[in-house]
């Protein structure tokens, strides 16, 4: 068993990149022959995830977030221009390059960026006037301010899951002296869900795949953690890895699995070091490799594959792709991972804090869990909380918290809209801040963002659209056209040129996208301008031309090439 | 009763799609019964007058294509874009990978056995747009009519819908091209 998978083939490329700052034609043929894979799979891959590039990048590399809570267009451009380049390009002399990106996951830390791979948080004007300084000096990452780099955990409310210690090991030995079928039947009754959003039941989850009839079995916890605004998983595997761990080996030994995977978003590099250390010391401590704790048989271990910028790995069957060293392309379902996953193998795929859930109940007993919540969401849930709110961060709370009680605790006020679950999620006005968080209310993986009144809604609401633009595989046409035509519409209506007849064409195109796409990122996408549309009409309204049609682009303008080449200034030069 | 007044047009399109049109053969016979053509390449009348239905073919590619499609929108009560140069740019649309000038660099000043290389500039000439656009970029589109081009059997289909009063809409079998 290759424990470091370092040569994985997206990890061949992320070692490439950063020591030359691109993949040459050269070193995709060297990689193909090395792994024995077909060179237009090497390519692909390369083309696909948006942290590798065919062209050279700086030797620094910062890659700036344009999440509604931890990116700012405003000051990414200031930092380009300083630095005298435009984003997306990589200066002349080889130094620098800026590109934006989704969200990197730090909307607790206010305007972040990567810069190599290092998230430096807390950006503002100030920050980006040295930035750019120690830029042009080279002066190496190590030599900046080592405060910069330091994440804080900003836990501002705790429960079942984060107040209650928890000792590496102490799960296993519970489940030691009890039958696989009790620990299975403790799950059961706890009615644990999927954290990942679909809020699957786990238990369900774990029999099917413990019931196949397959010798080989994986458990894959998924750490891809992409949806903006979402930053819980980032806290769990920084202070509780050991709880997560333990609920992948107590899923391994439900569902009988030797080997598993942590999928981790590559914006969470940073967190590689301490995972790898934890999983060391579970080793030495008899948590993980052969017969575990003595018990015969019982022998699992598990491997990180870090990710490379592709908000569709989270998407289970896409994440098993990207494992197997394809581009993340989600798979036809059925079948799904539990009969045909990782491989081919039956596989269980769960989110960072299903996991770490499943341990605590193993731990604690069902009724522990059960407890909190309501009828149909047992437990808690962990909310990363950022926008416009006093206390941004993590809370933790008993499922059927309010909106209202929350944006309390935090300290928002004047809030216009929620956006609960992400983009992929609900956008709700003031109307509905009496509902609550719960699979069957407001549904949310973690995403919590706050707008208040002074935010334009219409720009959150056109940032999400690029947002699934950007994100969308590519693999089905309504996803691939029709987010970029909802991009389009909302460009048109944010630039004041927008007609009843464009809003028309966004609600149908919205309506095909979601009900054609092969998979939920598509089914999702519109959700956005449909809540939008459906919550804050006027608002759209406002914005309009009172015209039927307007062109989607300038006519005039579009001549201008022509009249250049013909050096024609002619009255039918133009239109 | 009066006759439906029908007119068409090929922006910038290869006139495929007028050609699959008259594909109809014989049946276009009984479709005169009930309509008539007004501005058509088929009739050689030059400009429209109000009609009821406007078939484009084409994309837009010039100053001259817009000119003559905001015409149509003006007279027509129905506007179909027709096959997939009106629908997404279709084979026009292929320059869009270049800029306007290499377009012209290569046909008029670079490509072997040129005559006299200068990129055309006679006021006579529309001016080219800096990228081919679907016709529903510039005014709104009623219905469309896939294909490359569409089979006669969709455009009597369509016109059939229209005729009787019913929404126009093609069973699977004919907007399945594989
Ligand atoms: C576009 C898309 C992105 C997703 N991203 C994530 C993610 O980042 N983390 C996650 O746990 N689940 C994500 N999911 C859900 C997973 O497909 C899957 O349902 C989940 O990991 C199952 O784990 P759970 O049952 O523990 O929730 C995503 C789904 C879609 C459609
Ligand atoms: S819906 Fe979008 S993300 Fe999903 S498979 Fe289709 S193109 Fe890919
Ligand atoms: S759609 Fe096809 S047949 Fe019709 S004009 Fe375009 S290229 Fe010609």
């Amino acid at each position: 068993m290759n424990q470091q998978h370092s040569d994985h083939l997206l990890h061949l490329l992320h070692a490439h990149q950063r020591q030359h700052h691109f993949i040459s034609d050269q070193a995709m043929i060297d990689i193909a022959s090395r792994l024995k894979l077909p060179r237009a799979q090497v390519e692909a891959v390369t083309e696909f995830y948006s942290f590798f590039s065919r062209k050279p990048r700086g030797r620094f590399d910062i890659l700036f977030s344009n999440c509604t809570s931890c990116g700012d267009a405003v000051l990414m451009q200031e930092l380009c221009d300083r630095l005298g380049i435009k984003a997306g390009e990589t200066r002349h002399d080889g130094v620098v390059s800026i590109t934006d990106t989704s969200c990197i996951g730090m909307c607790d830390h206010g305007v972040s960026a990567l810069i190599n791979d290092r998230p430096l948080h807390s950006i503002d004007s100030n920050k980006i006037s040295q930035i750019a300084a120690l830029v042009e000096a080279e002066k190496p990452l190590d030599a900046w301010p080592t405060e910069w780099f330091e994440i804080d955990n900003h836990i501002q409310r705790t429960d079942l899951l984060l107040s209650t210690p928890f000792e590496a090991g102490s799960a296993l030995k519970v489940m030691r002296d009890e039958s696989i079928d009790e620990t299975l039947e403790k799950i059961r009754y706890s009615d644990l869900r999927g954290r990942g959003g679909a809020g699957f039941s786990t238990a369900q989850k774990w029999k099917f795949c413990r019931e196949t009839e397959e010798e080989t079995r994986y458990v894959i916890c998924n750490a891809d953690e992409g949806e903006p605004g979402t930053f819980k998983d980032r806290l769990l595997l920084t202070s509780h890895a050991n709880t997560v761990f333990e609920g992948m080996a107590v899923c391994a030994r439900i569902i009988n699995a030797k080997q598993g995977y942590i999928y981790l978003r590559a914006e969470y590099r940073y967190l590689l070091d301490s995972l790898e250390a934890t999983l060391a010391a579970r080793r030495k401590d008899g948590l993980l490799g052969n017969a575990i704790l003595g018990i015969e048989g019982f022998d699992f271990d598990i491997a990180i594959v870090v990710g490379a910028g592709a908000y569709i790995c989270g998407e289970e069957s896409a994440l098993i792709e990207s494992l197997e060293e394809k581009c993340g392309n989600p798979r036809i379902r059925p079948p799904f991972p539990v009969i045909s996953g990782y491989l081919g193998k039956p596989t269980v795929v769960n989110n960072v804090e299903t996991l770490a859930a499943a341990a605590g109940i193993v731990l604690h007993g069902e009724r522990w869990f059960r407890g909190a919540g309501t009828w149909q969401s047992r437990g808690t849930k962990i909310l990363s909380i950022s926008g416009d709110c006093c206390k941004a961060g993590i809370y933790e709370y008993p499922f059927g918290v309010t909106i209202n009680d929350i944006l309390n605790d935090c300290g928002a006020e004047r809030t216009q809209a929620v956006q609960i679950g992400g983009p992929s999620g609900t956008l709700i006005d003031a109307s509905h801040f009496d509902h609550c968080i719960a699979f069957e209310d407001l549904a949310t993986g973690g995403s919590f963002m706050i707008f208040d009144d002074s935010r334009d809604l219409l720009q959150v609401i056109r940032n999400f659209t690029h947002f699934f633009a950007h994100e969308s595989c590519g693999f089905c046409t309504p996803c691939r056209v029709g987010t970029t035509l909802m991009k389009n519409g909302m460009d048109k209506v944010c630039s004041g040129h927008g007609t009843a007849h464009d809003l028309d064409e966004l609600k149908s195109t919205a309506a095909l996208v979601s009900r054609r796409s092969h998979c939920g990122l598509g089914i999702t996408a519109p959700n956005p301008i449909r809540d939008g549309l459906k919550n804050f009409p006027e608002l759209f309204e406002q914005r309009l031309l009172h015209q039927k049609m307007e062109p989607e682009f300038n006519l005039d303008a579009s001549l201008e090439e022509a009249r250049q080449l013909t050096q024609r200034d002619d009255a039918e030069a133009h239109l | 009763m009066s006759k439906v007044r029908v007119g068409t047009t090929s922006l910038g399109g290869c006139f495929g799609c007028h050609m699959s049109f008259l594909d109809m053969d014989e049946r276009i016979v009984g479709l005169m019964e009930h309509v008539e053509f007004t501005r058509s390449p088929i009739n050689d009348i030059k400009h429209c007058e109000p009609c009821d239905i406007g078939l484009i073919e084409g994309a837009l590619c010039n100053a001259d294509n817009v000119h003559v499609l905001k015409e149509f929108r003006e007279n027509c009560k129905i506007i179909i874009a027709v096959g997939a140069c009106a629908i997404n740019g279709g084979v026009p649309a292929m320059r869009n990978h270049f800029s306007l000038q290499e377009c012209l660099e290569e046909a008029f000043l670079d490509e072997i056995g040129v005559d006299n290389p200068h990129i055309p500039n006679n006021k006579e000439l529309p001016l080219l747009l800096s990228k081919v656009h679907p016709i529903h970029e510039v005014v709104k589109v009623d219905y469309y009519l896939p294909g490359c081009p569409p089979p006669a059997d969709a455009f009597v289909k369509v016109l059939t819908d229209l005729l009787e009063g019913k929404e126009p809409s093609l069973p699977k079998e004919m907007l399945h091209y594989d």
